[in-house]
């Protein structure tokens, strides 16, 4: 295994002839403990799609909780044991949930399995590299989240149950066991989890700065850049300065949990034990300002790989450059700058004082001018373009779609006034999941629909892409439109039967629709799971390296590249990503110098 | 490759990104410190004297970790064995003395963890805590390359791992000085 350990002063620059993939390899370095970016990101693609098959299956059974609170499903109690005794879920395994819904869908799936995935890919393929700054690093990140999983997974099965205090896991639910089942073992798994989570997370970062910023091939300028590569790039920025954050907030939990420390607890008394606690003093918005200060950037670390991908199939299947590369990438900047601004606006009604909200208020609303910067660009890049359907394409439009709508709802809860009214209802469960949830979620097909083939050699069933990407998109409007209504109406998020309550019995019929369409919406992604598989040993072969005509250099190596990307030399790069169309040839792939009678630009 | 020299070794600087990642975390102990501060219930105390002395002994080990990064470029390596030997001497000698630091505190009836300990006390008590735990990530590097230097089947002379772990040692000793420094100020 270790002659293949690149050396990385030579991966750029020096272009060695001999190459590296001639060496016979073991299935485990292949396949298991592989050091090739290539199959790490397969790795963190499949363990991605396992996590959001059981996040997608959690929010299915408390879907049918909150759209047949009357009901029974004597199933239920088969898969769930005595979580669901009866057929009807437990009201505390309701929470747990819904806790480990948020935390694998948020963490898991969005931050691991999307930009692990893809930033894994697409790094060293795109700027033009054999591998990562540091292959051991990335080995190391995968197997990080791989345990992480493993504890997370464990604390599904054990006899207290998961945690079940959201996914904030805001004190003193988190740090106090008494509190409740879920307060006690299930959130030191929780913990450890996320904290094995955020080590993988780091070292990814890491490796994906270093990379990016070192090891581009001749001629690959930083503003030769494709989108994609900035998307990664800020993403990891923002990974690498907010998880420690969060890191050190759950240190401070952890001390609180086990050393009888008071940095989160104060005067409390819990019910289910009849005492009072000991600890003085302590500020569970301290908490809130930790987690928040990691909360919000985070947000942008699942979308930015989503915007990046998008802006990057959008140019290529529209068969124009994309529009305004350098303010695509300015706004992603202020994006970035913005995002470790504005993360009070999760506290808006802790008792922050109002005249600082006011300017959390304002530096939120200010994300709206890079947002609607990217989404014009996006809007005039497929203007008069020569647009090919393709599912890759669809679900990029689709992400564009849910940006704008998701998005705007977002101006609403910006302002501290509205929120007030809308915190902790379903205007905000509809907001974020539209526009971080399912938009996140139309980044990541639109990039595996469009690189299956670069990742495997073979292509998607386009039929079942069509059927994936139709139906999941209505579903997404029927699930998360009406709960904008709900939300207006004061509906609360988190409640276990709405039927109880007289303002809310309204809704009744609506929380059904929903629920259907969230159970219509899970089997179709069990669509795309098939489609995936199945396509991997009998999808159509790719036969041209180049299937979408693109510009960019993970096309430029063999169908099935080995470890070390391309068999002799990298190619020098010699103009930016998106010449389509350029003087009337259809594309001109970076690698192609720039010829005698061009026209100037870029 | 002479083009290439100038360029910032990778690991390099991937070890300057993971620094700023390292500083985020304590930025965050520290703020949450000031916060929590400006709050009731704050007991503020004096640091003891030992945690000055520990400050002098971590900043002498830096020097004989630039020493023995001096020594293994002039590939000089018993010189080199030796000052890494007391650079991890010099850094479990300030563990030591953080620790003791504690015990002090401890008997001067200051509680830093547990019952009737106050959120000041907590604070040093993890933030010194986590530092230790970098400084003995460090001490853990420096033993590894010291059993490779000593065995003929690892010896490296590359410079480049001692550059790394110096400039990780000298990143630790800063940040325990801006502690220190805040600590003694703030609190």
């Amino acid at each position: 295994m270790s002659e293949l350990v690149l050396n990385p002063t030579v991966a750029h620059g020096a272009h060695e002839t001999a190459h590296h993939d001639h060496h016979e390899q073991g299935f485990v370095s292949k396949y298991i403990f592989s050091m090739d970016h290539k199959t790490i990101s397969k790795q963190f693609l499949i363990t991605g799609i396992v996590w959001a098959i059981i996040g997608g299956l959690f929010s299915v059974f408390f879907r049918l909780q909150l759209g047949y609170p009357e009901s029974t499903f004597p199933w239920l109690e088969d898969i769930l044991g005595r979580w669901a005794e009866g057929g009807r879920i437990k009201q505390e395994f309701y929470y747990a949930l819904v806790t480990m819904h948020g935390t694998v869908l948020v963490f898991f799936v969005l931050t691991a399995g999307l930009s692990g995935t893809f930033s894994n890919l697409l790094i060293p393929l795109q700027i033009g590299a054999r591998d990562m700054a540091s292959p051991m690093l990335n080995m190391l990140s995968y197997w990080f989240f791989f345990g992480a999983s493993i504890v997370m997974i464990s604390s599904l099965f054990i006899q207290t149950g998961p945690f079940s205090g959201g996914w904030t896991a805001y004190p003193p639910l988190s740090a106090v066991g008494d509190m409740s089942p879920g307060s006690k073992l299930g959130v030191d798994l929780w913990i450890t989890a996320m904290a094995l989570f955020v080590v993988s997370s780091l070292l990814g970062s890491l490796n994906y700065i270093a990379t990016i910023l070192n090891m581009r091939t001749k001629g690959m300028s930083m503003t030769r850049l494709p989108l994609t590569i900035w998307a990664f790039f800020f993403t990891a920025v923002l990974g690498v300065l907010s998880f420690p954050v969060l890191f050190s907030g759950f240190i401070l939990l952890l001390f609180d949990r086990n050393l009888g420390t008071s940095f989160y607890l104060s005067e409390i008394y819990v019910q289910s034990t009849q005492t009072a606690l000991p600890n003085e003093g302590g500020s569970a918005i301290l908490y809130q300002h930790l987690f928040w200060f990691l909360g919000h950037p985070e947000v942008y670390i699942i979308l930015l790989p989503a915007m990046g991908m998008a802006s990057e199939i959008m140019s290529t299947n529209a068969r124009k450059p994309i529009f305004g590369y350098m303010a695509m990438v300015g706004s992603m900047f202020a994006i970035a700058i913005l995002a470790f601004l504005v993360w009070a606006h999760h506290m808006f009604v802790t008792g922050l004082n109002p005249f600082l909200g006011a300017f959390f208020v304002l530096l939120t609303l200010l994300i709206a001018v890079p947002s609607a910067i990217k989404v014009f660009n996006w809007l005039t890049t497929i203007w008069r373009g020569n647009i090919r359907f393709t599912p890759a394409m669809l679900f990029a439009l689709g992400f564009v779609s849910l940006f704008i709508s998701g998005g705007l709802t977002g101006i609403f809860l910006g302002n501290s006034a509205l929120d007030i009214h809308l915190h902790d209802t379903y205007f905000v469960i509809a907001h974020f999941h539209i526009v971080m949830g399912v938009a996140s979620f139309f980044g990541m097909f639109a990039g595996v629909y469009h690189w299956f083939p670069k990742m495997f050699g073979r292509f998607m069933n386009n039929t079942l892409g069509y059927i994936h990407f139709w139906g999941t998109l209505i579903c997404a409007y029927v699930i998360f439109w009406p709960m904008h209504y709900e939300g207006l109406a004061g509906m609360p998020r988190r409640y276990y039967d709405y039927s109880q309550w007289q303002s809310f019995k309204q809704f009744g019929e609506l929380n059904e629709l929903i629920t259907i369409a969230a159970i219509i919406s899970f089997l179709l992604q069990l669509v795309f799971v098939f489609n995936f598989f199945y396509s991997i040993f009998k999808g159509r072969k790719m036969l041209v390296q180049n299937p979408w005509e693109s510009n960019t250099l993970e096309w430029t190596t063999p169908i099935n590249a080995g470890h070390g990307n391309w068999p002799g030399e990298i190619p020098e790069v010699h103009r930016w990503a998106y010449d389509y169309g350029k003087d009337g040839v259809d594309f001109i792939p970076q690698t192609e110098p720039v010829g005698k009678d061009e026209s100037t630009h870029h | 490759m002479t083009a290439e020299k100038k360029k910032i070794h990778p690991y390099k600087f991937t070890l300057w990104v993971a620094m700023g990642s390292m500083l985020m975390m304590f930025a965050g102990f520290t703020s949450a410190y000031i916060v929590k501060r400006n709050q009731a219930n704050w007991q503020g105390f004096d640091l003891p004297s030992i945690f000055a002395y520990g400050t002098v002994v971590i900043l002498l080990s830096s020097v004989t970790m630039q020493l023995a990064v001096k020594n293994i470029r002039s590939r000089n390596m018993q010189a080199y064995r030796q000052l890494l030997l007391v650079t991890a001497i010099l850094g479990i000698a300030f563990l030591a003395m953080q620790w003791t630091g504690f015990i002090q505190l401890n008997e001067r009836g200051i509680r830093l963890i547990g019952q009737g300990s106050n959120v000041s006390g907590s604070f040093l008590a993890v933030i010194a805590g986590m530092h230790m735990l970098h400084v003995a990530g460090g001490i853990v590097a420096l033993v590894w390359m010291l059993r490779n230097a000593l065995f003929s089947k690892t010896r490296n002379y590359s410079a480049v791992p001692a550059e790394v772990a110096a400039q990780y040692w000298h990143f630790v000793d800063l940040l325990w000085i801006y502690l220190f420094v805040f600590l003694q100020f703030v609190s």
